[in-house]
């Protein structure tokens, strides 16, 4: 993977955009690598949409520079336009076409040669499963199928970043993790993703690299791993048949900070990060001669990460 | 390639023939304007010029006649006029940001949704023209095949030319609102004018002279004289008024025509490269 994500894609230095008062985003800089799923994850009106019109072009840039794959978005928009692909956060479908037309009408747009546009046109109504719906207008399809739609007419044109915004904003259960696997399956195809979200699942079940934004300003960003681990303090939780040794041994551990007994065990706080510090506890605890029954660890989750880094909730 | 404005009329067109209903309507309308209107004024109106005041070598046109010409242009008027509302609509839709953020120039947006529209205008001046003809407008009165074909293209050019120049202002004023209740203000409020100071259904030489100046400014005028040069011949009499045009009179009125058409082009071409859309 490492090799993968070596070359820049999408870099943003100091992007700012205001409408009238409202600072929408404020002096942001990141770079998104090839093949990567990143993402930005904040609350209503964080500018996450914003951020997206100005790295489409839709939107003139007013402060900063971004470049999208290898292009400046201010002075060659045309070549950014036909790297990218984007679903936007509302539906674009118009009602009075079928899903075929639908296609066919993007395919042409971005100038298609037509046996391929066709052929792909195909691929992608079977890769959304759409198959019995393609000749049916688009006013008589459910709200999931619409969306499957407009995620396949983005792919259709093989962008080289594809944006998502909110990709499963009203969608039931079962169709978002439908959704979900297109995006990952069409990430290992090589699409880098650009996802915004203001669902902690969503966010943590995708990305590679997690932005959470908030008035404009990205605040944290990190895999969801590191957001969370800087929060500091994993917790172990241990049932063992002998927690005066166990205890005795921990404490003599750099890694650990503390240790307390808890409702059926002992409760063990680290000062380093859990996933790689529970191995190297049970080790020193077999060597130790000491039977673990249980052990658990609990690690902050995205939502604590919010609230520590927003102080609210993200429903706020 | 640079033929995407052809994705835009298509689909364009597509939504023109499913809609049952707009279809029939924009394809009836006209038609019964030309009956009712035409066949109520033709009795009272044709008195003003007998034909035996006809001066010598003037052919003698009744009133249903000289008006048809007046309503195939008044229809592609008011076709023209509401023919970018389905940019506005994409616009309030969202659609639009689909083709915006498209590699496509977004002078193929303009110029594929004005083709459209001419195209809708020249099928409903044909059908004006067949219907009119069974009704007793005489246009085309003992042409040769030949003359038939060069009369039909002429209107069609004229047509043509002034559809596109009322398409771009519509595509403009679309562009620039928010709402369909705001560009039907505008439209409503542009067309009357031009309506009435035009010499679309009576003659306009009776008129005052600031009123003779703003119908020297009306386009509509222009395609007037072009369709019935083309369709009833160069030197007619009717309502009581002596029509002569020259071959100099047709080609000026096509060049203002085509000037007409070409500033809406610059002021739309404008338009459309500043135009966000979010
Ligand atoms: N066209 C506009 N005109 C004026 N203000 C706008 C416009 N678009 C966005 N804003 C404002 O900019 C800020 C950021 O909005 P944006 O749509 O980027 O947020 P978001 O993160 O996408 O929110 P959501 O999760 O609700 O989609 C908000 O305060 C919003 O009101
Ligand atoms: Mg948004």
């Amino acid at each position: 993977m490492e090799s993968l994500l070596s070359e820049p894609i999408i870099e943003v230095r100091d992007l700012s955009h205001s409408f009238g008062d409202v600072v929408a985003v404020d002096s942001i800089s990141f770079t998104v690598m090839r093949g990567e799923i990143f993402s930005f994850l904040g609350p209503n009106g964080a500018g996450k949409s914003t951020t997206i019109n100005v790295l489409t072009t839709l939107l003139p840039i007013q402060k900063g520079e971004v470049r999208i794959a290898g292009h400046d978005v201010a002075t060659e928009p045309a070549l950014v336009r036909k790297a990218i692909g984007i679903v936007f956060q509302e539906e674009t479908l118009d009602r009075d076409l079928t899903v075929w037309e639908i296609l066919e009408f993007h395919g042409r747009l971005y100038s298609m040669p037509r046996d391929e546009r066709r052929a792909r046109i195909d691929e992608m109504i079977r890769l959304v499963e759409l198959e019995k719906k393609r000749d049916v207008l688009i006013k008589h399809l459910s709200g999931g199928m619409k969306r499957r739609l407009e995620i396949a007419r983005g792919l259709m044109t093989r962008p080289e970043v594809l944006y998502l915004d909110e990709p499963t904003l009203g969608l039931d259960p079962q169709s978002r993790l439908r959704v979900w696997d297109y995006i990952r399956q069409v990430n290992r195809e090589g699409t880098t993703i650009f996802l915004t979200t203001h669902y902690m699942d969503e966010a943590d079940s995708l990305s590679d690299r997690i932005n959470i934004i908030d008035h404009g300003k990205i605040i944290a960003s990190g895999t969801s791993d590191e957001l969370k681990n800087a929060l500091g303090e994993d917790m172990i939780y241990l049932e063992t048949d002998d927690d005066a040794k166990t205890t005795g041994i921990l404490r003599s551990l750099p890694e650990v900070k503390d240790v307390k007994p808890s409702f059926k065990g002992l409760s063990v706080t680290l000062n380093k990060e859990g996933t790689k510090t529970l191995p190297v506890i049970l080790d020193r605890l077999k060597e130790g001669g000491i039977a673990i029954r249980s052990a658990n660890l609990k690690k902050p989750t995205l939502d604590d990460v919010f609230v520590h880094f927003t102080g609210r909730e993200i429903r706020g | 390639m640079a033929l995407e404005f052809l994705t835009v009329y298509w689909r364009d067109m597509l939504r023109f023939f499913r809609f049952r209903a707009l279809l029939f309507s924009s394809l009836v309308q006209p038609a019964l304007w030309m009956a009712f209107f035409g066949v109520a004024f033709t009795g009272t109106i044709s008195q003003l010029g007998a034909p035996a005041s006809a001066p010598p070598g003037a052919l003698y046109v009744p009133y249903l006649t000289f008006m048809a010409a007046g309503i195939m242009a008044l229809t592609t008027l008011f076709t023209s006029l509401f023919g970018g509302i389905s940019l506005l609509f994409d616009k309030l839709w969202g659609l639009m940001r689909e083709i915006l953020a498209s590699p496509m120039p977004r002078t193929h947006i303009l110029i594929g949704i004005s083709l459209s529209g001419m195209t809708k205008s020249f099928i409903q001046v044909m059908i004006i023209m067949l219907f009119g003809i069974v009704i007793g407008v005489r246009f085309f009165v003992g042409a040769s095949l030949l003359h038939l074909a060069v009369s039909i293209l002429g209107i069609l050019l004229f047509v043509g030319v002034f559809s596109l120049g009322f398409l771009f202002m519509s595509a403009t004023i679309s562009m620039r609102m928010e709402s369909p209740e705001s560009l039907q203000a505008v439209i409503t409020l542009l067309s009357l004018p031009l309506f009435f100071v035009s010499n679309a259904l009576y003659p306009a030489e009776a008129f005052p002279p600031f009123l003779r100046v703003a119908t020297a400014a009306n386009p509509l005028t222009y395609v007037v004289t072009g369709i019935r040069y083309f369709a009833i011949g160069p030197d007619f009499y009717a309502l009581g008024g002596h029509y002569i045009y020259s071959l100099m009179d047709v080609g000026s009125a096509l060049l203002a025509l085509v000037i007409f058409a070409l500033v809406m082009f610059v002021v739309a071409y404008w338009t459309f490269e500043k135009a966000v859309v979010t």
